[in-house]
């Protein structure tokens, strides 16, 4: 099942991209991560000379420092057979942005291409690359599944995370109305635009509210904060965890959103 | 047309606000959307025809001026008279002038979205001629003194109820007590109603889905008829196109037909599809006697030579706007000009400058539904991105923003101080946390309307760290 490229060794060093968010708010997330790529058989390094993918810059028009982060980045994980992040958004800048940032750079272009070759959103890692097609923690429960939008579109990011939560054999996966639908956040948008970001949550809680699931997971945790974050406010008791949080059986911490 | 564009935050909170329009907006477009999506999967070969959609526009962008060339000899020695516009004001004077030839006192419009970039109807009606709209949901707008707030529905934002109360305010001649409770009922009235005026018409003006340059033909497709009659039934027929609708060849047209009926509204084909090839020529039965065909440029070669070039590919299906989710919120007048949803976020800031119209590219969450789902292939968000290059290059983007981006980007460049100053701030931070939600001062935008869900406390960095020296976390 396990996919080998030549140069690839049997027991990969994996670069886990944290994402800011992820290091700032939910750090269980990144051990969910770890213990994920650990299980697939990866060493993990966390590069410290890691921040932000730099996505606040780019889409503000701050094409300089989007670069200058993409540079940072390129070279903190040039030692590692794969980049992997818990983000479909921030896999999707790293893959997709940095090639198209340093285009014109003769000397980084290159670097941004090999670097693009090894990046990885985590599931679609898990179960493209590494042949991933179960998980061995439990979770019992209705549980719903929000495809966010760079990783559905720009990555491809829709029938693995199916796949191993469907190996789970507590867990039923009820589908939301309209799984391509955004959840309103975008960033910075959601404070730029907060009203109308507001009325995009709104259809989307809706929507979670409607499948009559008591969990809601989604890959990325921007999307997952922002749709917390409305589900609370509405005072609806429906727990909001990273999926990766629920695949490698790491629930012991609170929800997103709630706590003492 | 009156520009809201730099208004368009308080435009979208009013919408928000407008029940009405949240009603009419929750049936009609997502209603659009999955008849597109019906008509997609019924067809194997949809992404093929994408890209060959696609390939077609970038070809004759590339040789435009060759092909308009092309078109202009063919559609000569077909009879008709071509003019190109450079500007807008360019566009209203040689109309004008045509009108005034023709000793035109009526003129009945097909639908026409180049026609409201120009501000057509206001300079025809200021020369004292009637302007009638043929097209049902145009003559609604047109009865209402509204603008088309969709480039194909443009009376979207309207319910059932608001069109029968302003028929019974308009339509005085009928009798009182007729029923306007089916939607056939109303298409019947307005029928009624337009059918005097597309007989009583001089002049007839339709826009243009594509100009064959190898035929000199116009093509409209519409759904009611309406473009036959206004371009069939005048004496003069003048055709109003941008640039960018030129496609090489007939074929060509098939390929792009195919795309467009299907993305707009999920039909295989539009039911009229309408080749105009000049005017009435000896043996005829009907047609005008005269036909202008009037290209417009409006800017248009400047974006040919930019990096918005893609966005001259757009064949005006809306598709990009039945999907997007800030449309499907606050609608198209919110975007306050011609072009809402994400064509209007790309084309607007070039047809009335990135300072007037920045909000547009920046009111999008860069879903990419719309780039999915565009027929062919424009990348909106890309374009998007683009013009906040520009607002940030031009130092139009607000101060906030900039210093914001500023402080952020002074840690996020440097790894060793960023780190440190996360190790220490984070747990701070969750010192304000109440119940699983950050109360902070300063972060009202957020907190308006969602709680802010509240961090673990130490960072993964730090936590890491522990592990990395043996302590169990």
């Amino acid at each position: 099942m396990i996919e080998h490229m030549p140069s690839i060794p049997q027991r990969p060093r994996v670069g886990l991209f944290v994402t800011c968010l992820v290091d700032l708010f939910r750090p269980s997330v990144g051990f969910a991560a770890v213990k994920l790529l650990r299980d697939a058989g990866c060493e993990v390094d966390v590069p410290k000379a890691q921040t932000c993918c730099g996505q606040p810059a780019y889409n503000s028009g701050d094409k300089a420092t989007a670069q200058d982060l993409a540079r940072q980045t390129i070279a903190a994980f040039e030692d590692c057979d794969y980049v992997v992040a818990p983000s479909g958004s921030c896999a999707g800048m790293l893959k997709v942005h940095y090639p198209e940032l340093l285009a014109d750079n003769a000397a980084w272009a290159p670097r941004a291409n090999a670097f693009a070759a090894k990046v990885h959103e985590l599931i679609s890692f898990l179960v493209d690359v590494r042949g991933v097609t179960a998980v061995s923690a439990e979770f019992s429960g209705r549980v719903t599944y929000h495809d966010s939008c760079s990783g559905l579109r720009e990555l491809g990011v829709r029938q693995q995370p199916r796949l191993l939560l469907a190996s789970m054999p507590g867990l039923q996966l009820l589908e939301l109305a309209d799984t391509e639908a955004c959840c309103g956040f975008g960033g910075t948008f959601s404070v730029k635009y907060p009203d109308i970001s507001n009325a995009i949550v709104e259809r989307k809680t809706a929507d979670v509210t409607a499948t009559g699931a008591d969990v809601l997971l989604a890959g990325d945790l921007g999307c997952l904060m922002n749709m917390a974050g409305k589900l609370r406010r509405q005072g609806r008791r429906i727990a909001v965890r990273h999926v990766a949080e629920v695949l490698a059986g790491e629930t012991r911490d609170p929800a997103i959103g709630e706590g003492p | 047309m009156k520009l809201t564009s730099p208004a368009f935050k308080e435009n979208a909170t009013a919408a928000l606000a407008d029940a009405q329009l949240q009603r009419a907006l929750s049936s009609v477009g997502p209603g659009l959307a999955a008849r597109r999506g019906a008509a997609r999967a019924g067809l194997p070969e949809f992404e093929a025809l994408r890209e060959e959609g696609r390939r077609i526009k970038d070809h004759t962008l590339a040789n435009l001026d060759a092909y308009l060339e092309a078109f202009e000899s063919k559609a000569s020695e077909a009879g008709s008279v071509v003019h190109f516009a450079p500007s807008a004001v360019d566009a209203r004077a040689i109309i004008l002038e045509i009108c005034r030839h023709a000793g035109a006192r009526v003129v009945t419009k097909g639908k026409s979205m180049i026609s409201e970039e120009i501000g057509l109807n206001d300079a025809l009606e200021a020369a004292g001629l009637e302007v009638v709209e043929t097209d049902l949901g145009e003559y609604l707008i047109q009865i209402r003194g509204e603008t088309p707030s969709h480039i194909i529905a443009p009376a979207i934002h309207l319910t059932q109820e608001q069109v029968e109360a302003d028929f019974r305010r308009l339509h005085t001649s009928l009798p009182k007590e007729r029923q306007l409770i089916e939607p056939a009922q109303l298409v019947a009235e307005a029928r009624q109603i337009l059918r005097e005026k597309f007989l009583a018409a001089d002049v007839g003006i339709t826009g243009a889905n594509f100009l064959i340059a190898e035929t000199g033909t116009s093509v409209i497709v519409t759904n009611e008829g309406n473009g036959d009659l206004t371009q069939s039934l005048p004496r003069v027929h003048i055709v109003l196109a941008s640039i960018e609708k030129m496609v090489p060849t007939l074929e060509d047209v098939g390929t792009l037909i195919r795309l467009l009926a299907r993305s707009a509204t999920g039909q295989e084909i539009s039911t009229y599809t309408t080749f105009s090839t000049g005017p009435r020529r000896a043996g005829d039965p009907d047609g005008p006697q005269a036909c202008h065909v009037v290209i417009l440029d409006n800017g248009r070669s400047e974006l040919l030579a930019s990096q918005f070039r893609e966005v001259l590919r757009c064949i005006r299906c809306g598709a990009c706007m039945n999907h997007c989710p800030v449309y499907g919120a606050i609608g198209g007048h919110a975007y306050g000009w011609v072009y809402p949803g994400p064509i209007g976020a790309v084309l607007t800031p070039a047809l009335i400058g990135v300072r007037n119209a920045g909000h547009l590219p920046n009111a999008s969450t860069f879903c990419g539904r719309c780039e999915a789902v565009c027929p062919m292939k424009i990348p909106l968000p890309g374009l998007m991105r683009h013009w906040r290059e520009e607002e940030f290059r031009l130092g139009a983007s607000s101060l906030a923003a900039r210093l914001g981006l500023k402080v952020w980007a002074t840690f996020a460049r440097r790894p060793r101080l960023y780190h440190a100053a996360a190790r220490l701030g984070m747990p701070l931070l969750s010192l304000f946390a109440r119940r699983g939600a950050l109360k902070l001062p300063l972060a009202g935008s957020w907190t308006r309307h969602r709680d802010l869900p509240a961090p673990q406390g130490r960072t993964f960095q730090a936590l890491w760290a522990d592990t990395r020296a043996g302590v169990p976390r």
